[in-house]
């Protein structure tokens, strides 16, 4: 018996294939991200403490990173002229939205897994902490949900390179905010109780920004 | 324009004349804070208004994309440029006030912190709806911002507070010796917290006004067509 696979499956199974086949993502996501931390490394005085300033780096970093590749998300399929196909496919708008989402949270993390490892070697620091690997993964579902929704906006627009960064910024504050104070606490050596709330409000924005996505869907993707 | 709302353009004058009197003349000043103090009575409804103006572009947002119907659209047009112009205002008045009292330009107080993003949040707005690729895209995407905007004000403030607060409940100025102001300062604030909503009353009628007409003449210059 053939088991039908879901429609989001198919959708985050061939943003893999085309990322393993072009390689536009995640590899140029993480040499960005690694300069930008390599950068802040030179910025910042070497005499000072790096627990500090680290979490800021970490968070600087990703946040540029998680730019790019949320405009890439949209702007392949634009380029290759897929967007009309992706949008004409017989899917509801929001398992559309939903399968973007998921193939960016995952390269996003692709990156993570390269970055903090690297991270950890530039600035001494622990990296093998399970409240941080938490921390880093409910931001980066946070980020997906609003890098997608912006990516879908920007995409056919005008001077859509700024744009997305104008959008996704100033929505993102609160989930970067929280990220970092969590992140610093944690490297610092905080227990869970120091950083539940940081992390309660990061998860609350993925589950209200997840649920207005899905209920605006038909107005991002459609016509 | 004008004469079509001469009435509110009457009363808009006479509030904001009688609100600047009160404010520079009538008003006694704060006997800790000086004669910075009376910035209060600019800057709290300026933000106040700033924030009452995302509200108004999340009601139209929310009624465009129920009713798709253009004055939705319009009026949260309208309000996101009428608040912009308010919040800046605000920002401007705060920066001036925090450097009086505190002796600094900034302090990532959680309400300054706000203001900063709510400024951001409309500029976002007006650039979605300024570099969409057609008139229907800038409606849609705006209106999406709008509701997205709005949803995510009061979660950044709860972030900033934690992240941040040193913005003390007032311990100095007009409301540290009780939990009110006094009932002179008061009555000040609310003349001018009118007059100013008055003026963004006025100023979102006009801007709506014309965003239809300009929606009329394309209709009927695509008719011609």
């Amino acid at each position: 018996m053939k088991i039908k696979r879901p429609s989001i499956l198919a959708i985050v199974t061939k943003d893999v294939l085309v990322e393993i086949r072009s390689k536009e993502v995640v590899t140029p996501v993480i040499v960005f991200s690694s300069l930008v931390i390599v950068l802040c490394d030179f910025v910042f005085d070497p005499g000072v403490d790096s627990s500090h300033v680290a979490s800021g780096v970490l968070w600087v970093a990703l946040t540029f990173g998680g730019i790019l590749g949320f405009g890439r998300l949209f702007g392949m399929e634009r380029e290759n002229g897929t967007f009309t196909g992706l949008v004409l496919a017989p899917v509801g708008r929001e398992i559309l939205l939903c399968g973007k989402i998921i193939s960016g949270f995952l390269f996003i993390t692709l990156v993570e897994i390269v970055m903090l490892p690297v991270f950890s070697l530039l600035f001494d620091l622990p990296i093998f902490l399970p409240w941080l690997w938490v921390i880093v993964l409910v931001t980066t579902a946070g980020f997906s949900i609003i890098g997608t929704i912006f990516s879908i906006i920007t995409v056919h627009g005008r001077a859509r390179e700024v744009m997305l960064p104008i959008l996704f910024f100033p929505v993102a504050i609160p989930v970067i905010i929280c990220a970092v104070q969590a992140t610093q606490i944690v490297l610092s050596g905080g227990s869970w109780n120091q950083v539940d709330h940081l992390i309660g409000l990061i998860v609350a924005f993925d589950v209200v920004f997840l649920g207005l996505g899905i209920s605006m869907a038909g107005f991002l993707l459609g016509e | 324009m004008i004469r079509s709302n001469i009435f509110l353009v009457a009363i808009c004058s006479i509030l904001i004349i009688m609100s600047n009197y009160l404010v520079l003349l009538w008003v006694p000043t704060d006997s800790v804070l000086g004669l910075s103090q009376k910035i209060f009575y600019l800057h709290v409804p300026q933000g106040m208004l700033g924030l009452g103006g995302i509200t108004i572009v999340m009601i139209g947002s929310v009624g465009y994309l129920w009713r798709r119907e253009d004055y939705w659209d319009k009026l949260a047009y309208a309000a996101a440029e009428i608040g912009a112009v308010f919040i800046t205002a605000a920002l401007v008045t705060g920066i001036l006030w925090s450097k009086a009292v505190w002796g600094v330009w900034w302090t990532w107080a959680p309400q300054q912190t706000l203001t900063l993003i709510l400024w951001f949040i409309y500029v976002a707005y007006l650039m979605v709806r300024a570099y969409s690729p057609t008139p229907s895209h800038g409606s849609r995407y705006g209106a999406i911002l709008g509701i997205i905007g709005f949803v995510d004000a009061p979660i950044v403030y709860m972030a900033a507070k934690w992240w941040r607060d040193v913005h003390p409940e007032a311990v100095v100025g007009p409301l540290s010796e009780s939990d009110s102001l006094d009932r002179s300062m008061y009555t000040v604030f609310l003349v001018s917290l009118i007059s100013y909503g008055v003026l963004f009353a006025y100023l979102l009628v006009e801007r709506y006004k014309l965003l239809r007409l300009n929606t009329v003449l394309e209709e009927i210059r695509y008719d011609e067509e």
